[in-house]
């Protein structure tokens, strides 16, 4: 069970002179139950890539399999890939419309087939997985706050099973609380129901805290693809893309120019206080 | 001297049912005092919802008080014979950079601003030239916004204020949908027209790191302003902050934590160089 990308290429507007090649030969595969950050600046081909995941968007070249099925075969059903990848793109609230929370939230149930008992028994069990109050079930999502939102948008999309789910900036515009909530939300995820989630993020310290591997893309390529440790070691390389370490990574470094014996390759607050300790004391 | 003043300011949003009644009200903000010196380069802080996006609708008269009052410049904003003074006094950027933007060439969209208000043609080409400068933005001036990065139309937007001269700028979360260089790039903006144009600037942002180097933090919650003071004094209360569903700095958090864990460090420590020279001392 994995998507599979081989050498797919995606270029806008072909033909064009507005022609811009935005996936250059990405060879990737994503396993089962992995938990991974893709990291890039804008126009890096993240999001791009990520529609690729699902089928929103057909490479120009390449060929994409999901659990070794070919996605562009012509039998092919795109549906039940899209309700077996979930996305969830960035200011997801945007999306929200019903009239009650509850309803929102069973609308892609009951889109996938389901009868209106199981898409409301999905859409409680979603709900309550994201941790929303349950007095809340039958208001007008539009009257809760920004992080409420995200969680019922969220929601929305777990009440569809889904095997993989990605998030494009999950947590763009929300307050520090708010960020911590629905980065413990994804990782809870993870690991009770062993969904696979691909995280796109532009916070270099959220993305060493939570995910096991990294992709890092630069000019509709691969740059790297590695554990958070391994990735950050290139920080230099990272800033010529216009990304970014940690915080801490630097620390680190600049700790032991001075002399002092600590391990460069802390990512977090964690490991580098574990790391800071041991050489001082 | 002060340039913003707030007295006892309360905000309440009232909602109405369709025969007019009083469905619901909601305070805002709740009694605040605050003052904002000229020339001063500010933060508000607070989580979604406490009410700093309110209050800085206030400075510009996008609101008006429902108690108290507020002054922009000696200025008080509940007289409506003030509103548009006080709207060249303070101009304000918003979140998301492609709300702001309106024509279809970068020079034009700045210029938009002064045309309004009725600045003579001449002026409006030399204050465009000024304050595309400002922002580093003067080689895209006849380029079309929609071709720019966030960050850079961000920064025509910021240019776009300027362009009106005021004497103090809002931004209220200007770089919340911008990428790490797009971030710095509009903080090196708004550092940059602090200082050499003396202009005050209110940054209203979710973002620690973007406060450091501020005169001076206010924090809000639930409407009401709970802390304030220099970034050293704000950023020492870890735990308070946390209460008010914020954060700290990264580097100050591995600070506090290297503190408690028993290492003879201060409190308060918000830059890399501060915490090195700190933990070299003790080595």
């Amino acid at each position: 069970m994995s998507i599979i990308l081989d050498h797919v290429n995606y270029t806008y507007s072909t033909g064009t002179a507005y022609e811009i090649q935005a996936l250059k030969d990405i060879n990737l595969t994503i396993e089962d139950g992995q938990f991974i950050g893709i990291i890039g600046h804008t126009g890096s081909g993240k999001s791009t890539l990520i529609q690729h995941l699902n089928g929103l968007i057909k490479a120009t070249s390449g060929a994409i399999y999901y659990n070794g099925q070919d996605i562009y075969d012509e039998d092919y059903d795109l549906r039940t890939l899209r309700t077996k990848v979930g996305l969830v793109f960035q200011y997801p609230e945007h999306q929200l419309f019903e009239t009650t929370i509850f309803d929102d939230v069973s609308f892609g149930p009951k889109n996938q087939g389901l009868s209106k008992e199981e898409a409301g028994l999905r859409a409680f069990e979603a709900l309550s997985m994201v941790g929303l109050d349950e007095n809340l079930y039958y208001q007008s999502p539009f009257e809760l706050s920004g992080g409420q939102k995200r969680r019922v948008a969220i929601a929305g999309v777990i009440a569809m099973h889904p095997d993989v789910i990605i998030l494009d900036e999950p947590t763009a515009g929300l307050d520090p609380k708010g960020r911590d909530e629905i980065f413990d939300l994804i990782s809870k995820m993870h690991e009770e129901k062993n969904i696979t989630v691909v995280l796109v993020s532009h916070s270099m310290e959220d993305v060493a805290k939570y995910v096991q591997r990294i992709i890092v893309m630069n000019d509709g390529e691969v740059m790297f693809d590695d554990t958070p440790d391994e990735v950050f070691k290139h920080y230099k390389e990272l800033e010529q893309a216009g990304l970014a370490a940690p915080q801490v990574t630097y620390l680190m470094h600049e700790l032991k120019e001075k002399g002092l014996d600590v391990d460069v390759n802390a990512t977090t607050i964690d490991e580098a206080k574990r790391s800071i300790l041991k050489a001082l004391c | 001297m002060s340039i913003i003043k707030a007295k006892d300011l309360v905000h309440e949003y009232i909602r109405r049912d369709e025969d007019g009644n009083v469905k619901m009200i909601q305070t805002a903000i709740n009694h605040v005092d605050m003052d904002i010196e000229e020339g001063s380069f500010v933060a508000v802080l607070g989580h979604n919802g406490s009410g700093k996006s309110t209050f800085a609708k206030h400075i510009n008269v996008l609101l008006s008080p429902t108690e108290g009052t507020v002054w922009v410049d000696g200025k008080d904003t509940s007289n409506p014979l003030f509103t548009y003074p006080i709207r060249r006094t303070a101009g304000m950027v918003f979140q998301n950079p492609d709300n702001q933007i309106i024509a279809s060439v970068v020079e034009e969209d700045v210029g938009f601003g002064p045309e309004n208000i009725g600045v003579p043609t001449d002026e409006i080409w030399t204050r465009v030239e000024e304050s595309l400068k400002s922002v580093g933005m003067i080689k895209y001036r006849t380029h079309s916004p929609n071709k720019l990065s966030g960050g850079q139309k961000q920064r025509v937007a910021i240019a776009g204020v300027m362009a009106m001269e005021p004497k103090c700028i809002i931004l209220d979360e200007p770089t919340a949908m911008l990428d790490p260089n797009g971030r710095k790039e509009v903080l090196a903006a708004v550092h940059e027209l602090n200082k050499k144009k003396g202009v005050t600037v209110i940054l209203i942002t979710h973002y620690m790191e973007e406060v450091v180097d501020c005169d001076r933090v206010f924090v809000m919650d639930s409407g009401k302003l709970v802390m304030q003071g220099t970034p050293k004094e704000v950023f020492s209360k870890v735990e308070e902050l946390k209460e008010h569903r914020l954060d700290v700095p990264q580097i100050t958090l591995l600070a506090h934590e290297l503190k408690e864990a028993g290492l003879d460090i201060p409190e308060g420590i918000l830059t890399r160089e501060e915490l090195v020279e700190a933990l070299c001392r003790l080595s």
